[in-house]
């Protein structure tokens, strides 16, 4: 699915330049669950964005989907991304002034999905969230695991290969990352590639696979030796059930 | 083609910016009140200025004697130079471009108009039938004095429809007899002047029939014309041509600038034409201006809300938006601000100026100040490209923000 082979990218500080990927050999298959782990500094986040086509590197070859990525026009990075591609990020990022069932429908928008039709699917996918209740929300009235999960549903709306979480857990706490996690979870077994940045050894360990960077290399991609089921996790922590 | 889901998007930014898009709107609509303010103000300058000239012909000129002051031809200065027929019939044949030609000439001594026991002192001008044609005069009824009366010596009299209020109180004044100094005329017609209201109580005679009866020393006040459609160079040649004419024949110097007084209207008119012109210009000058400063400011704060929403386009480029759909969103969301707030200063400016049009005080220089379908249409195109201008930057800037800047987390 994901097949980056010599990745190397550097950005300009000052007069010289910052080598944060030297040379990145990974190949992710479809339906899998990887985690990214490293330092901060260690180039994860970078990794990420050029897998999310989010910004370009300098050399090597990237293959989504059989796709070659390199040096694409806007508009058609910005068709790979809406099609290949779902996002979820640490901070929410849901536009504030749209209600969660809007926010869950924006992709659509961008595929040129009738209103009422988009609606109608970005409901399927809040309920799949459990959130259908609260899809005349708007964010600032959800709790964060919510946000998160309306983020998810709209990863998810346009039916990508592949599910980029850019510490989807970060802002949350450790019960709300652990129902996050069982969300992704159940997508990923639905045969949705998942690549979760995280820092967490906890939400690592609930993946299959879990690659370390070090220093703008991988230093280590090993499968996690026997995954931790969040829903498990999730289930024995207390006051998760009512909320969940 | 027409987006609705876009309208969506940018009524919906603009219902969460209530305050902002207001504030900006605010600067637009201000600049279109200011524009539409200052350019009906200058209509209603112009519309004054027109009203000025409404009375006589704007390509008349019109020849006044006066007193030579130059020794001419072994005569003394001072001389007085008055008109007579053959003055008249000199300027007629002699002068290239005269169009239409009158004299006139005013009986001496007050005379007493009378129509039955109705009695009136009007004023009495005596003149050649072309006079109509120099004084805008229009006839109501009947006609006005022709050539026919004028070989003819007939006794009869075109009066103004004060002339006939005043005398025929409300009845048809057409066929009867008025009389002058106990002389009885026919009345032909009765006019109705574009100039002021003493214009509608004269008494116009056939010049010949006056001469005659009146007597008096069958001089002439003063010789009018008009010129056609001559230009100003060509209007002055002319002028000059007639001042050469009666300088040979009343033996006067060329030069001699007092003897014969000669107004041109066309070089009167073109001097209110180029003023108005300068004051068009400058009017427009101010009014974009203005109409700048709100575009300046449209653009400024939809920087800002481009810098404000830089994450929120982040996040929509990572889902997939085109850089057209961003520059687009930010456009028609100016555009559209604009043209709304452009609209209402518009109708406001219009709203205000009808107000004034309609309770101002009579004057003579300030009249029915307006604006017309057509500056309207002006107005409107101004504001969608002062629109596309202010959103210009702001969307280029939307457009270059990088995804991943956007959504940086720290």
């Amino acid at each position: 699915m994901i097949d980056l082979q010599g990745i190397h990218k550097s950005y300009p500080v000052g007069k010289g330049k910052l080598h944060v990927l030297k040379g990145i050999d990974l190949h992710i298959g479809a339906g899998e669950m990887v985690s990214i782990m490293g330092s901060s500094g260690s180039g994860k986040s970078t990794l990420m964005n050029v897998m999310g086509i989010l910004d370009d590197y300098d050399e090597g070859e990237y293959l989504l989907d059989r796709h070659r990525i390199r040096n694409l026009s806007e508009r058609k990075a910005a068709g790979y991304r809406n099609k290949l591609l779902g996002f979820v990020f640490q901070s929410f990022n849901l536009i504030p002034f749209k209600n969660a069932m809007e926010n869950v429908a924006l992709p659509l928008y961008y595929q040129g999905v009738p209103r009422r039709k988009r609606n109608e699917i970005a409901l399927t996918y809040l309920e799949k969230v459990g959130l259908v209740d609260w899809a005349e929300h708007r964010p600032s009235e959800l709790s964060g695991g919510q946000q998160q999960r309306v983020a998810i549903a709209r990863a998810l709306i346009s039916e990508p290969k592949v599910i980029l979480a850019d510490e989807p857990t970060g802002a949350l706490d450790t019960t709300t990352s652990y129902e996050v996690m069982a969300v992704l979870r159940d997508i990923n077994r639905e045969g949705t590639s998942i690549v979760i940045v995280t820092h967490e050894h906890d939400i690592s360990h609930m993946t299959d696979r879990l690659i370390h960077l070090t220093d703008g290399r991988i230093e280590s991609d090993e499968p996690v030796p026997s995954p931790v089921d969040p829903r498990s996790v999730a289930a024995a922590a207390p006051g998760v059930a009512e909320s969940a | 083609m027409f987006d609705l889901d876009k309208w969506q998007e940018i009524l919906d930014t603009i219902r969460a910016n209530k305050l902002r898009t207001l504030l900006t709107g605010f600067s637009v609509a201000w600049g279109i009140f200011m524009l539409i303010i200052l350019l009906g103000s200058g209509n209603g300058l112009a519309n004054g200025i027109e009203y000025q000239f409404r009375d006589d012909a704007v390509n008349s000129i019109w020849v006044f004697g006066g007193q030579t002051s130059l020794p001419h031809r072994g005569l003394a200065p001072g001389r007085q130079i008055r008109f007579k027929a053959g003055d008249f019939a000199a300027v007629r044949d002699g002068v290239d471009g005269v169009e239409h030609i009158t004299a006139r000439y005013y009986p001496q001594g007050s005379l007493t108009v009378s129509y039955g026991s109705e009695y009136g002192t009007y004023d009495i001008r005596s003149v050649h039938p072309d006079h109509q044609y120099l004084e805008k005069t229009i006839v109501k009824n009947g006609r006005f004095l022709n050539e026919v009366d004028q070989e003819q010596f007939r006794k009869v009299a075109a009066i103004g429809q004060k002339v006939e209020q005043g005398l025929f109180k409300g009845r048809s004044s057409i066929g009867e007899y008025i009389n002058i100094n106990g002389i009885p005329f026919k009345v032909v017609g009765t006019f109705e002047d574009a100039g002021s209201e003493s214009e509608n109580e004269k008494i116009y005679l056939p010049i010949s029939t006056s001469e005659r009866i009146f007597a008096g020393d069958k001089r002439y006040r003063n010789i009018m014309f008009t010129v056609g459609d001559a230009g100003l160079v060509e209007s002055q040649g002319i002028a000059q041509d007639t001042r050469a004419v009666l300088a040979q024949r009343m033996r006067f110097s060329e030069d001699d600038e007092r003897a014969v007084f000669v107004r041109n209207n066309v070089e009167e008119f073109q001097r209110f034409v180029s003023l108005m012109a300068g004051i068009r210009v400058f009017i427009w000058v101010i009014g974009i201006g203005t109409i700048l400063a709100g575009v300046v400011g449209v653009s400024n704060i939809m920087m800002i809300v481009v810098q404000e929403r830089t994450r929120e386009i982040g996040v929509r480029k990572a889902l997939g938006a085109t850089p057209w759909s961003i520059v687009s969103l930010v456009l028609q969301e100016s555009i559209f601000i604009t043209a709304i707030a452009g609209y209402f200063g518009l109708v406001l400016g219009v709203f205000l100026l009808e107000l004034v049009s309609e309770n101002l005080p009579a004057s003579d220089f300030f009249v029915n100040p307006n604006v017309n379908l057509q500056l309207a249409i002006v107005a409107t195109v101004l504001l969608v490209t002062a629109g596309a201008i202010a959103g210009f930057f702001p969307a280029r800037k939307a457009a270059g923000i990088r995804p991943v800047e956007a959504l940086r987390d720290e």
